[in-house]
């Protein structure tokens, strides 16, 4: 996957650029696991021979393959037990002998992001692919995964340098974030036509991560509050950055103007500098920044006139309400 | 009381597609033209009385989950917003009667 990447080492991404990521983060969610991986890969047995794995390889020019019972899913063995066999010149061995028990595994009808921090936290090259009850259904590696997406999003995009270069970075944000996804959206002052979309797209994502309603509904609200102000009250727009944690929710909002000369009125219920053609819609109310307070655990609003301003929330989550990566750990521990 | 009894008992005019209106019941309601405050108070599956009839409405009810948008004095979203309804399945019912008559009559069949 890397050789036809160019990698960027840069961590500075231009808003045109998270604009795309974020399409890809999004397509991440919406397609599953089975639609992307290698459905009926090659299988083999527990009794094979370490030589027939060799033979395998070479022939099928892959680098792992499931061991299989009836249909059941006992193991893996991949191209690394291959080698550590090959130095004990033991390929008289059966595949028991070196396969690895118990591999992690994936359902089909996860979303592609659960695999994918799957990838990340366990480090394995590739993950068996299993239905719910527990048979092997295929065979999933990150080039799947990149290859699945890249055709998602053959419609969005025109040229195939282009696609390759995005579907890429969501690789090296995701595998540089670890535990945390990053959502970041842009927002166009004035552009009331898609007044509420982002916020809407992060309750989506965080509802699929299996975040409870009531946190997704409070995430809901504060980030569509604040998206509405980049929209009414900045020159130049602004941009929401959500990072999703296992443990918590933080949302960023940041523009480059004007700024709030007085942050302490501002945050006064009924307070509101709003234009009366922009109140006629029913918005400036003076109620944003108050509800926000009421929907986050807490709230940090900072800004200079003449310069900008800068909203940051966190809502923590519970035991119950944890998501994401907690949400992929759960499921590993129900493995165990 | 659902939603297809609600619109017949109204006389409300539907303006977005069609949907097992029967199945659908909204518990309480909210009415308010001021977005911020609907969206602290309207509940999830309610309906929400406005006179507000612009594009923005549909993300509000969106993001709320509302059952329908019930706007007032006869104001008519444009095709656009009646669009991005459908788009993101929101029921927009229109009245001809002002907020204070709808939220009345929506009280007397017992939605409270
Ligand atoms: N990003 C921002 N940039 C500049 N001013 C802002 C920003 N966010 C909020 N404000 C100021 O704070 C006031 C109160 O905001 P809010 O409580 O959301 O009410 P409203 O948006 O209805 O006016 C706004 O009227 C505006 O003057
Ligand atoms: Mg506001």
């Amino acid at each position: 996957m890397t050789e036809q990447t160019p990698l960027r080492k840069s961590s500075l991404i231009s808003d045109q650029e998270a604009e795309n990521i974020t399409r890809v983060e999004e397509l991440a969610y919406e397609i599953k696991v089975q639609e992307v991986m290698t459905p009926n890969p090659i299988t083999m047995t527990a009794s094979m021979k370490m030589q027939e794995v060799l033979e395998q390889f070479r022939v099928a020019r892959i680098s792992g393959a499931p061991i299989v019972e009836e249909g059941q899913l006992i193991g893996i063995i991949s191209i690394e037990d291959l080698i550590r066999c090959l130095i004990k010149s033991d390929l008289e061995a059966e595949i028991q002998k070196y396969m690895t028990r118990n591999p992690f595994t994936v359902k089909g009808d996860d979303p592609v992001v659960e695999a994918l921090k799957m990838f990340v936290s366990t480090k394995v090259g590739r993950l068996p692919v299993v239905n719910k009850e527990g048979l092997l259904i295929g065979i999933l590696t990150k080039g799947d995964i990149t290859r699945g997406l890249l055709k998602a999003l053959q419609q969005d995009y025109q040229t195939e340098e282009v696609r390759r270069y995005r579907a890429s970075h969501l690789f090296e944000d995701i595998e540089s974030e670890r535990t945390s996804l990053i959502l970041r959206y842009n927002i166009k002052a004035g552009d009331f036509t898609h007044g509420g979309e982002a916020s809407s797209k992060i309750k989506r994502a965080l509802s699929r991560m299996g975040a409870s309603p009531q946190i997704a509904r409070r995430c809901g609200i504060a980030t569509y509050e604040a998206e509405m102000n980049l929209i009414i009250h900045t020159t130049e727009g602004g941009v929401i950055r959500v990072e999703i944690e296992p443990h918590q929710i933080s949302i960023d909002v940041y523009d480059s103007g004007p700024g709030i000369k007085d942050v302490e009125l501002a945050m006064k219920p009924g307070y509101s500098t709003a234009s009366e053609k922009v109140r006629e819609l029913g918005f400036g109310a003076g109620m944003g920044l108050v509800n926000i307070s009421r929907c986050v655990d807490i709230m940090k609003l900072e800004s200079v006139w003449g310069k900008g301003t800068r909203l940051r929330m966190k809502i923590f989550l519970k035991k119950e309400d944890t998501v994401g990566e907690g949400h992929a750990a759960k499921s590993l521990e129900e493995k165990r | 009381m659902n939603l297809e009894q609600i619109i017949q008992s109204l006389d409300l005019k539907l303006l977005t597609e069609q949907k097992p209106f029967h199945e659908i019941q909204p518990t309480t309601g909210y009415a308010a033209d001021l977005l911020s405050c609907v969206m602290t108070g309207a509940s999830r599956g309610g309906l929400w009385v406005t006179l507000q009839a612009h594009s923005n409405i549909v993300a509000v009810a969106a993001l709320l989950e509302l059952s329908a948008i019930i706007i007032t004095e006869g104001a008519q979203p444009d095709e656009a917003t009646i669009q991005k309804a459908n788009d993101e399945g929101v029921t927009l019912l229109s009245s001809q009667q002002d907020t204070y008559r709808v939220v009345g009559r929506l009280w007397e069949l017992g939605i409270r």
